[in-house]
């Protein structure tokens, strides 16, 4: 007899995702299949109105990677008014440094976040733990001293944000061609010295170290689970600048295979002529692929362990993320490393690497200049932008078409939990393998829903946004019959 | 000549003929107003004034002072009728403050504010309305429109003295309609000023937008009541 496991969130938010896992009657796993619930009311409701809307509007769609949303469009826009990238236009310097300040800011504080508050608790306590503990009320209980520095380094990451938004959350800077203020001399000491309840700039470097030690330590400890949990293949992909390396803000597309050579190049205005969405009946969430390589083959990696297996090396004014990321590529001996939660080992080398990008971009006298905006010429209209960025969970893209008038006339977004779809998937299923295949008795244990939660969320893929607060994915696991009938059932709540 | 009133029990001198509107703020007693332009005449179209004058309800910018008018501003009744006058307006349109070009300079975002408005009490009618992107140089948003009428008076082609704006239909119907071929002769600065006399973000001048930095708009740097009772033009 065939069955189905379900593993459903009893969260009614947005964004949530269910686990279904297919088992034939040799008790051995034929399928997982991770359900997200999408949504794409967006994409349709920017239609028609003014094409300078779309960043500040698409922008909501995230609470915590808004940053990338607002830069995404307004690239988009740049190429819209004819004075972006496709128009082979290079940005004014000033705007581009604040823009990209505000970038690595979000990257810091939604990694510091995702990374301390949900994943940390998982691998200080153990997977086995109570979910009571094993969350960031079980950290502060646990070692009270990270988590003020962890506090103290998001809450300066969100001050950086501020600084160029003029809100934490949601502000505007970016406006086609440019933006509308540059970093005040104000604030930008502020960051650097930090003030009554600011860390200092040194700080940030200082406790920006943390993830990385706490990862280390976790690792030495349990090296062969940590390794052996969710060994997935897939594609790496990030933007990447002239010398190959990961540009969270601009570049080309690379994807790379497990050898590291890199298979497609592109110009993501191209993105279309290379890549394809699959659809399937049971997920709203697409599928997409590299067309040329085919659905399963095809589909990439994004976020932080794709873009350090993409990356050879961090520049020289990183000095610290670079020895990170070179220690990093050791471990797996120049090969792509595939290991799903080595993403948090990637997470946490992109914390130091953000902090130390914004430590250059802070001395650098072009953030207070006042060149603010490229202008069009007449008739440089194209009507026609596409905008891509290294967002915290991988690569986001925008892509927006408009009238004549200057209505949205079409809007496509892909995010970066749709690029890891597939990649999500294999996790899912490695997971739910190694803890059910060959088992007489397939037996929803706490073990198998923790590891479920562990592997999706080392993606930390949109749909835990929102459960960011509670640390924990409220799920539901049902298992079933072929017949449809209910075998097996266990809740887990949000609290 | 001077006359004497009471607005909310206080007793204050006033010259006869000014509004209810200019005398209170005189006073430091500041009373929302989304159609009224001081200096300008009054059109008395969106009511969000309202007042009572010896009892009654009235627009404040409507009435000129009379020796011994009575005048309830800060009244618990009549305060929240006007509250419920701008959720109104909020429920007629169709508002998205965090994506509107006009937010933080909008003056219906900031009397919301005022009248401390968090929800509209009424259902919100989602009726489309189709916008007008023709011109060259204006968006007609027309989901933001409160039909105050300020456009349809205050903005006339320069040679002409033609009208630009008008409204079309009645009740529900009714719609801000835009004279594409007047509206392509305007000059940069008459678009600029009619986005900037439209209270909302109705009107909105498409060469230039969201140019001031959040924190340092409109409102943001002064609020529509110190405008108000600060005197001069707003
Ligand atoms: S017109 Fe004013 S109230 Fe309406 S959406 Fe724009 S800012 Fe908000
Ligand atoms: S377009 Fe603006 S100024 Fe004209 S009637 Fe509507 S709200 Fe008033
Ligand atoms: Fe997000």
């Amino acid at each position: 007899m065939s069955r189905k496991l379900i593993i459903d969130p009893v969260s009614k938010i947005e964004g949530h995702g269910k686990v279904v896992v297919m088992m034939d009657d040799n008790n051995q796993v034929t399928d997982a299949k991770l359900h997200v619930v999408e949504f794409r009311g967006f994409e349709k409701f920017i239609q028609g109105h003014p094409y300078w809307e779309a960043p500040m509007l698409l922008q909501r769609i995230c609470g915590i990677c808004f940053v990338s949303h607002h830069l995404c469009g307004a690239k988009a826009l740049d190429d819209m008014v004819g004075v972006g990238y496709s128009t082979g236009t290079p940005m004014l310097p000033t705007p581009e440094k604040v823009r990209r300040l505000a970038h690595y800011a979000q990257q810091l504080q939604s990694h510091v976040t995702a990374y301390f508050y949900c994943i940390v608790p998982d691998m200080l306590f153990g997977m086995d733990a109570a979910p009571q503990q094993r969350n960031v009320v079980g950290l502060v209980e646990a070692d009270p001293e990270l988590v003020k520095r962890v506090v103290a380094l998001r809450k300066w990451g969100q001050e950086g944000i501020k600084s160029v938004l003029g809100k934490r959350m949601h502000g505007i800077n970016s406006i086609p061609g440019g933006v509308n203020q540059n970093l005040s001399q104000e604030a930008r000491d502020r960051l650097v010295n930090g003030e009554d309840g600011l860390i200092s700039l040194d700080q940030v470097i200082d406790y920006a170290q943390d993830g990385l030690k706490v990862f280390k330590d976790f690792h030495d400890k349990n090296r062969a689970e940590v390794d052996a949990f969710a060994e997935v293949p897939a594609l790496n992909m990030c933007l990447v600048d002239e010398k190959g390396n990961v540009d969270y803000y601009h570049g080309k597309m690379r994807i790379i295979d497990k050898d590291k050579n890199i298979i497609e190049e592109l110009d993501y205005h191209d993105y279309l002529d290379y890549f394809s969405e699959a659809t399937e009946e049971w997920s709203y969430m697409k599928f997409p692929f590299l067309k040329a390589h085919g659905r399963e083959a095809g589909s990439v990696r994004v976020g932080p362990l794709a873009r350090v297996n993409v990356t050879k090396s961090y520049d020289d004014s990183c000095p610290l993320a670079k020895a990170a990321l070179e220690e990093f590529h050791d471990y797996t001996k120049g090969k792509a490393n595939d290991m799903t939660l080595h993403t948090n080992w990637a997470r946490a080398i992109e914390i130091l690497h953000s902090a130390e990008q914004m430590k250059v971009l802070l001395n650098d006298p072009d953030l207070q200049k006042e060149d603010l905006i490229l202008t069009p010429v007449d008739n440089a209209w194209t009507g026609e932008g596409v905008g891509v960025v290294e967002a915290p969970r991988g690569t986001l893209l925008h892509h927006y078409r408009a009238n004549k008038e200057g209505n949205i006339t079409f809007a496509n977004l892909v995010v970066a939990t749709t690029q890891n779809n597939t990649v999500m998937n294999r996790t899912v299923r490695s997971v739910a393998d190694s803890y059910l295949g060959g088992k007489e008795q397939a037996e929803i244990t706490e073990g198998l829903m923790n590891a479920i939660e562990v592997g999706i969320r080392a993606y930390d893929p949109c749909l835990s946004c929102a459960t960011h607060a509670m640390g924990q994915m409220p799920l539901v696991v049902k298992v079933l019959g072929a017949d449809g009938k209910m075998i097996d059932e266990k809740y887990r709540c949000a609290s | 000549m001077t006359v004497k009133i009471t607005i909310d029990g206080q007793e204050v001198n006033a010259r006869a003929g000014d509004n209810i509107v200019d005398v209170a703020a005189q006073n430091g007693v500041y009373i929302p107003t989304l159609c009224y332009t001081r200096g300008k005449p009054c059109l008395g179209t969106c009511r969000t004034c309202s007042v009572k004058v010896n009892g009654s309800v009235m627009a404040a910018c409507t009435i000129p002072v009379r020796e011994g008018m009575e005048i309830d501003v800060n009244g618990d009744e009549i305060t929240d009728m006007r509250k419920a006058l701008v959720e109104l307006l909020f429920a007629e349109g169709n508002h998205n403050c965090p994506s509107c070009e006009k937010s933080g300079r909008c003056e219906l975002q900031a009397t919301g504010y005022e009248v401390k408005m968090m929800v509209s009490r009424f259902p919100y009618r989602f009726t489309p309305h189709p916008v007008d992107h023709a011109s060259r140089s204006i968006w007609l948003e027309r989901d933001r429109c409160i039909f105050c009428q300020r456009c349809v008076d205050f903005v006339r082609d320069k040679e002409t003295n033609q009208k630009i704006f008008s409204i079309n239909g009645r009740g529900t119907y009714a719609r801000i309609e835009i004279d594409v071929e007047l509206a392509n002769k305007m000059p940069a600065d008459q678009v600029r000023e009619a986005a900037e006399l439209c209270p909302v973000g109705c009107i909105i001048d498409k060469t230039q937008g969201y140019d001031v930095p959040i924190g340092k708009r409109k409102f943001e740097v002064k609020s529509i009541r110190e405008r108000a009772l600060g005197g001069g033009h707003r």
